[in-house]
């Protein structure tokens, strides 16, 4: 088996083909990384900004012209570490704004450093004792923050990945897809025998709109890995609590010219 | 005419009410007005004070002397009573103060007494001295009234009332107490002056950023920009403006930049420490051609230096920060007309050419409050370069990064079409997609810098010149030392050959085509430069880019601005 890339690129690709979302129908912000140059491989419009810096940029194309479906794609380095702020703010915010987390657990395109959620005790060239760092759990993070839809997939399940990409475009709310993916290159701990081994597809009966089942489920790494939606509510987005945008995205409202002079009057 | 009132106190004590009144009434009767402030970087306690001078004739900095002084507590007598002209007075409630000064320099006016017979209430004290200084000028009170009425509309008429008579009792104790009081301001009536319009830098920045359709401005709070996303931020609804408080000012540039790309004008705003977070969303910018406006408040540093006080000190770092090359424009307006007119010209050129544009200003312009005739909307550019609609939709082709003739490539705007928007911050080709190969690198390079800045170079306007041609003393500056070197060139010149330039569109260096102020510095026997910092940032900029030296060097940097008199002596050492 390749990159894990692939797996997330066709999964994506097919998820967005049955949606019937047009290229110029949608947005993709990236960042530095492996995963910044997801949207080179699609057709779409595109904004590939700086590192850690995705959801900044995306909460601002949202906010200019919230008819246009955001998505945000970055690595597990990009998102919790460089951005891991933007993070955080960007769930409590409640943007619309879709977040694919290529999680490789690993620094790929700098050759293979120790990432945020990279395994305590690694061993690379830069942890030549191990991590000493708790790996970073970002389901239970982002349920802590209360973040509207917070999911796990994994690359090799492509269908399974397809859907979960497909339930977070379709979900009205900042989703996390957190998306674990083999790097065959510079992981050699987690990798697609490691992931096999351990995922399984959350039990149909679990109730994801329930916050602290859900804090358990987000709690659940070792042995076994569960993947599919954690949690979802139905938090009001923030687009549609500004009265300014209420009828029109910001980008389409005409310009008031014709109250400059009006406001001048104000200084005297 | 021409007098400086200086009302002094702790923090929370209300001193900028009674100074923004002050200021008020005077600019609706018709004198020229000018203010500033000083303050300590706390909420409660310390010393701050306000200083108000208004004439009959402009005015455009402050004297170190005063006529007036309102001491809100004993620190502020200590600290300026030495500042006072000969024939200037103090007030102050000694019952408040604890404390007796004697008279005649003195005098002892009972502002909560008063306030609580003839209002009801102590905290009308603010409202008794406002009066009081107005009767020791001799002036009517119908200004304050009308003023009184505006700001307490909501609260109803005993409230509106309960301050006219405050305003009452302290006007009518000083007419009959103060009798060294020769201040003749009164017939202001007669001569029957237009109203003036009251402007300070930062609200001319956000006045400025409205009458130039932006739409979006996200920020981080900090002294001395906060004012702009207070302004703009009041401003929301009725213009149709999103302002977001942004997690870090990383947040905030990246957000402007995230808007500006799906359509709309965008903004931010910082000072010096934001902006160094600020700097590498500042090369983005540069690299994906997204326009954007920064407003930069220098404030003393490093670090976080003098957090509420005026330095000039970023200029170089405004000019040179963020990775590598890219075009950008700088102005440095000198007061709160130009801070108006060039953040309008700042919008302009940014969309135009799609390049950041900085206006950089600090905390003496941001506060300073300036009389005006008026601002002219017909002066304001409203151009919408970006592609909308039909025209965007009927192209046959479209790249984001295209090479063109002028380097600018159209500006779609993304869903608009079925035309896609691509770009990144790594080199790209027209597409906007990732290259690594030379040729592109070499193309992009010429286009967005080369091409452009020819351009852009056009656009600057030159220097303002004031005084004689054949000066023989030419003094320079830039931002908000304008109006104290103004000042200082209207007094010398009397006696001196001397004149100025003034520098407010500074980066790039304006051409000569238009003011050749090149000749001008060489043919001077002498030329100095006058700036609010350390090391002479402009002084240095121009010789690099033009090999012009300055004879001499005037550099202030213990946080505070010019004052008339400390300039005119410093010029003088020179001539």
């Amino acid at each position: 088996m390749g990159c894990g890339n692939f797996g997330i690129l066709n999964a994506f690709k097919n998820a967005v083909v049955e949606l019937g979302i047009e290229p110029h129908q949608f947005t993709i912000v990236s960042g530095i990384g492996q995963a910044g140059k997801f949207p080179h491989y699609l057709k779409c419009n595109t904004f590939n900004g700086l590192h850690g810096r995705t959801l900044p940029v995306a909460t601002g194309i949202r906010l200019s012209n919230h008819e246009m479906l955001t998505i945000a794609v970055a690595g597990d380095g990009d998102c919790y570490g460089e951005g891991g702020n933007h993070f955080m703010h960007a769930i409590r915010r409640n943007i619309n704004v879709k977040l694919f987390v290529h999680d490789n657990q690993i620094y790929g395109l700098t050759k293979g450093q120790a990432s945020p959620t990279s395994l305590e005790g690694m061993k690379t060239k830069n942890q030549p004792f191990g991590v000493f760092s708790e790996q970073l759990n970002p389901m239970a993070l982002a349920v802590a923050l209360d973040c509207s839809f917070v999911a796990r997939g994994f690359a090799a399940d492509m269908e399974h990945l397809k859907n979960l990409v497909k339930a977070a475009i379709n979900h009205k709310g900042f989703s996390l897809v957190d998306i674990l993916q083999p790097c065959v290159t510079f992981n050699k701990i987690n990798t697609y025998e490691w992931y096999r081994k351990r995922v399984y597809h959350i039990e149909p009966e679990y109730n994801p709109e329930d916050r602290a089942g859900a804090f358990k489920k987000a709690l659940e790494w070792g042995e076994r890995i569960p993947i599919g939606v954690i949690y979802k509510n139905n938090r009001q987005i923030l687009e549609e609590r500004i009265p300014v945008i209420k009828d029109m995205p910001l980008a389409k409202q005409a310009v008031a010219e014709s109250k400059w002079e009006n406001i001048l009057k104000e200084f005297y | 005419m021409d007098y400086s009132i200086k009302i002094g106190g702790e923090a929370g004590q209300g001193i900028q009410t009674v100074g923004d009144t002050l200021a008020k009434v005077f600019a609706r009767s018709g004198f020229h007005v000018f203010t500033h402030q000083d303050y300590e970087s706390r909420v409660r306690g310390g010393h701050n004070f306000y200083q108000i001078r208004f004439s009959d004739k402009p005015v455009m900095a402050s004297k170190e002397k005063i006529d007036i002084l309102v001491a809100l507590d004993k620190e502020s007598v200590e600290q300026h009573q030495s500042e006072l002209h000969d024939n200037g007075l103090g007030i102050y409630d000694a019952a408040s103060l604890k404390q007796k000064y004697g008279q005649p320099r003195f005098l002892d006016i009972p502002f909560v007494a008063l306030a609580v017979a003839r209002g009801g209430n102590k905290i009308m004290a603010n409202t008794v001295a406002t009066g009081a200084v107005l009767g020791m000028l001799g002036m009517e009170l119908d200004a304050l009234i009308s003023i009184i009425k505006n700001t307490f509309k909501k609260k109803g008429e005993q409230v509106i009332n309960a301050n006219i008579n405050a305003a009452m009792a302290g006007r009518d104790f000083a007419v009959k107490n103060c009798l060294r009081c020769s201040f003749s301001a009164g017939n202001a009536r007669e001569l029957s002056r237009k109203p003036k319009m009251l402007i300070n830098g930062i609200e001319a920045i956000g006045l400025g950023a409205l009458a130039s359709g932006c739409k979006f401005y996200s920020a981080y709070p900090m002294t001395p920009s906060t004012g702009i996303m207070n302004y703009i931020a009041d401003k929301e609804e009725e213009f149709g403006i999103i302002v977001e408080q942004a997690e870090d000012e990383i947040a905030a540039i990246n957000m402007a930049l995230g808007a500006s790309f799906a359509g709309v004008r965008a903004m931010t705003g910082t000072a010096g420490g934001g902006f160094a977070l600020m700097v590498e969303g500042l090369s983005l910018c540069g690299m994906t051609e997204t326009p954007v406006v920064i407003a930069l408040g220098q404030r003393p540093a490093p670090a976080t230096g003098f957090p509420t006080r005026t330095e000039q000190g970023d200029l170089l770092f405004a000019m040179h920060t963020a990775h590598g090359e890219f075009p950008r424009i700088i102005f440095a307006p000198g007061t709160p007309e130009q801070a108006f007119y060039l953040t309008n010209k700042a919008f302009d050129l940014a969309e135009k050419y799609q390049i950041p544009a900085i206006i950089i200003f600090d905390q003496y312009l941001a506060d300073t409050e300036w009389t005006f005739d008026g601002f002219d909307t017909s002066r304001i550019k409203y151009t919408d370069y970006r592609l909308r609609g039909d025209a965007f939709k009927n192209l046959k082709e479209y790249k984001r990064h295209a090479f063109t003739d002028t380097g600018v490539s159209p500006l779609g705007i993304p869903g608009e079409a079925r035309h896609l928007i691509v770009t990144d911050s790594d080199e790209h080709d027209e597409e906007g997609h990732i290259v690594e190969d030379a040729g592109t690198r070499s193309r992009m390079v010429d286009k967005r810098l080369f091409k452009k800045l020819l351009l852009i170079r056009e656009e600057i306007e030159p220097p303002v010149f004031y005084g004689d041609k054949n000066s023989e003393v030419v003094i320079t500056g830039w931002g908000s030392n304008y109006g104290a070197m103004k000042e200082a060139i209207d007094e010398l010149s009397k006696t001196h050959s001397i004149a100025m330039l003034h520098f407010s569109e500074v980066y790039p260096l304006p051409l000569t085509a238009k003011l050749d102020y090149l000749n001008i510095l060489k043919n001077a026997k002498k030329t100095i430069c006058i700036e609010n910092n350390a090391t002479g940032q402009f002084a240095r900029t121009l010789r690099a880019e033009t090999g012009h030296v300055f004879d001499a060097a005037i550099n202030k940097f213990d946080g505070r601005p010019f004052l008339i008199e400390g300039l005119l002596k410093e010029i003088s050492c020179h001539l």
